[in-house]
């Protein structure tokens, strides 16, 4: 794989990355998967639903092992386990806040599922006699081995989530901020809930191939929960998750082609100290080192507005 | 070698396994005989009782997230452990507590919480990815598959040394668990009286963190690090279902743990299944059971019927 060494000319670094077919295909799979994740994800981090994402991902082992025990394409298997999970966490724990039962709680529906996809991964794993290197590749993905065909089935996966998340993006963003407000101005919160599970179950079965069950995760909650703590505008957010998911997936990459080690830990570590700074510059800031700025935030810009003040 | 690189011996000998027949104490018997049964009920048993009660308190808490995290850096550690040359275990035990603090030191607020371990579990997730990378490239082939054994479990191939370390580790857990239980129970259930009544809230969170943390990592040595949920969750949903009094439901989550391994054990003698999809598959059919049962209960109860009247 190492070529020619890296060098310090960036630029011919980067030509001389390019001129393989499999970084091209790397490069290309990674960014679509990484702008879905980084836009999917702001949603997710914002209405909480880490666990529900994660859970996600880790039924994809499931569904992808299934795939193979019965000969099909492991994106079908991904998107049948995925879209029943997202139905089955909806359905279970829906039922809005803890009854004194104990019932109706998301995360015990999400944690009994959870249990029950990775077992039932392992049987297929066993059944269909996967090696090793196989469970390796879905829970790691293999992003240096995708195929033109790949690429094509992603990018179709993607388009389609993207163009579900523009149009229910407004009120998923009102019902995700306060569903009580919104329940009451009749946007339909339970639905929307149900919406927005399969869309991160199509988000994860799109980026399995490429960033593994494990590490699509690294992409939805990271990039999100950095531009959270940078922005509080809705718009700006969604921009700024998904331009820093797209960046530290080039960003692994590339260093993973000059390196021996594999690219999801790099790009797992780039997100990781992205977050980390964007912490320590949010400290700064409230600490009065960088000189404060009034903004204003999402939940006063109304306010503002209404009284007919312009936003400074 | 460490617990988490035997391989099952299952596999050596399933060929001389005895069959499976209707005389249910004589196909006990006959699986007792075995060493390696005896090992894995033994540390089955400790980690099903244990599993039961901390999950009940990790409900509770709502800390299943972090649980889960938990049982993900348990791997991490277990695998970087083996690369420096220590015991897996000693890894798995060592990330997991340092981990907890960590988390339990966020405090109580959900949505940040669910962040910071999301986005904590992510990069522990990268580094195994960089680790597992490492191990594969230099150990034997052998080896390769330490990866899978961590994540999945291997109950069957422990040796008796680790399965009395794991019963002794286990043990502790239980006592401090039972010791804290009564103030644990007050501040997870009412945490601004408890803090008004003077109760260390902070502290004992914490104290439940480590708990929680040295359960999972004892855990993945039964069902993996991807399967502990199988038996620190569920079994709590159910009881918490069941019952509304901690101390019963307590008692009835870690007895359900209990009966699903030994279940789950004995099915994956007689069958050629892994435990840890009959584990986790138990699991989940006891828990829609149950949620079947009380749906057809209430809606008994709600409409007026001639044998409740005549009650």
């Amino acid at each position: 794989m190492l070529d020619s060494g890296f060098s310090w000319n960036l630029v011919a670094d980067a030509q001389d990355m390019l001129r393989f077919p499999f970084m091209q295909h790397a490069l290309l799979a990674g960014t679509i998967v990484a702008l879905v994740a980084g836009l999917v994800g702001y949603f997710m981090v914002l209405r909480g639903e880490s666990f529900a994402g994660h859970t996600l991902a880790n039924v994809g082992f499931a569904g992808a092992a299934g795939a193979v025990l019965v000969g099909v394409a492991p994106v079908a298997g991904l998107l049948v386990t995925g879209v029943l999970a997202a139905l089955g966490i909806a359905a279970l724990g829906g039922r809005g806040a803890g009854d004194a039962q104990g019932g109706g709680r998301t995360d015990i529906a999400i944690g009994t599922l959870l249990a029950l996809a990775l077992g039932l991964g392992l049987l297929f794993e066993r059944l269909a006699s996967v090696q090793a290197g196989g469970v390796y590749a879905v829970l790691f993905g293999l992003v240096l081995a995708v195929t033109n065909q790949d690429i094509v089935t992603i990018a179709a996966t993607a388009a389609v989530t993207l163009v579900v998340v523009t149009l229910i993006g407004r009120p998923l963003l009102f019902a995700s901020l306060d569903p009580d407000v919104a329940a009451a101005r009749g946007v339909p919160v339970r639905l929307l809930t149900y919406v927005f599970l399969i869309v991160l179950a199509f988000a994860v079965a799109e980026a399995v191939q490429v960033v593994g069950v494990l590490l699509i995760f690294a992409l939805l909650v990271t990039p999100a929960a950095t531009a959270l703590q940078l922005t509080a505008r809705p718009a700006r957010a969604l921009a700024l998750s998904a331009a820093l998911a797209v960046a530290v997936t080039w960003l692994g990459l590339a260093v993973a082609y000059y390196t021996p080690y594999p690219a999801g830990f790099f790009i797992t570590t780039f997100a990781f100290a992205a977050y980390l700074l964007a912490r320590a510059w949010r400290l700064l800031a409230r600490r009065g080192v960088r000189p404060a700025r009034r903004r204003p935030s999402w939940h006063t810009a109304g306010e503002t507005a209404r009284q007919g003040v312009t936003p400074a | 070698m460490q617990p988490i690189l035997t391989v099952p011996k299952s596999l050596a000998i399933a060929a001389t396994l005895p069959p499976f027949t209707w005389n249910l104490v004589g196909d006990v018997q006959a699986m007792l005989r075995y060493d390696f049964m005896r090992n894995a009920f033994l540390c089955g048993t400790m980690v099903a009782v244990v599993a039961g009660l901390v999950g009940y308190f990790v409900l509770l808490r709502r800390l299943a997230f972090a649980g889960d995290a938990l049982s993900h850096f348990a791997f991490t550690g277990a695998l970087g452990a083996v690369l420096v040359g220590l015991s897996p275990l000693a890894g798995a035990f060592g990330l997991t507590v340092l981990v907890a603090l960590v988390i339990g030191g966020l405090g109580e607020r959900a949505r940040a919480r669910d962040v910071v371990v999301g986005t904590l579990l992510a990069w522990t997730l990268g580094i195994g990815v960089l680790l597992l990378s490492i191990y594969t490239t230099t150990a034997s082939a052998t080896n390769s598959a330490l990866g899978v054994k961590v994540l999945f479990g291997s109950i069957l191939g422990i040796q008796a040394q680790q399965a009395l370390l794991a019963a002794a580790v286990a043990a502790a857990v239980v006592v401090v668990l039972l010791l804290i239980a009564r103030p644990l129970l007050f501040v997870s259930l009412d945490p601004d009286v408890a803090a008004a009544r003077g109760l260390p809230v902070r502290l004992l969170g914490a104290a439940f963190m480590v708990l929680l943390a040295v359960t999972v990592a004892e855990a993945t040595q039964v069902v993996g690090a991807l399967l502990i949920f199988a038996l620190l969750i569920t079994p709590a949903a159910i009881a918490q279902r069941v019952s509304v009094r901690p101390y019963r439901a307590m008692l009835l989550a870690a007895m359900l743990a209990l009966a699903i391994t030994w279940i789950g054990l004995t099915l994956a003698f007689y069958t050629s299944y892994p435990v840890s999809f009959l584990i986790s598959a138990l699991a989940f059919l006891a828990f829609i059971a149950v949620i079947l049962g009380q749906r057809t209960a209430s809606w008994r109860l709600r409409r007026p019927s001639p044998a409740l009247a005549v009650a």
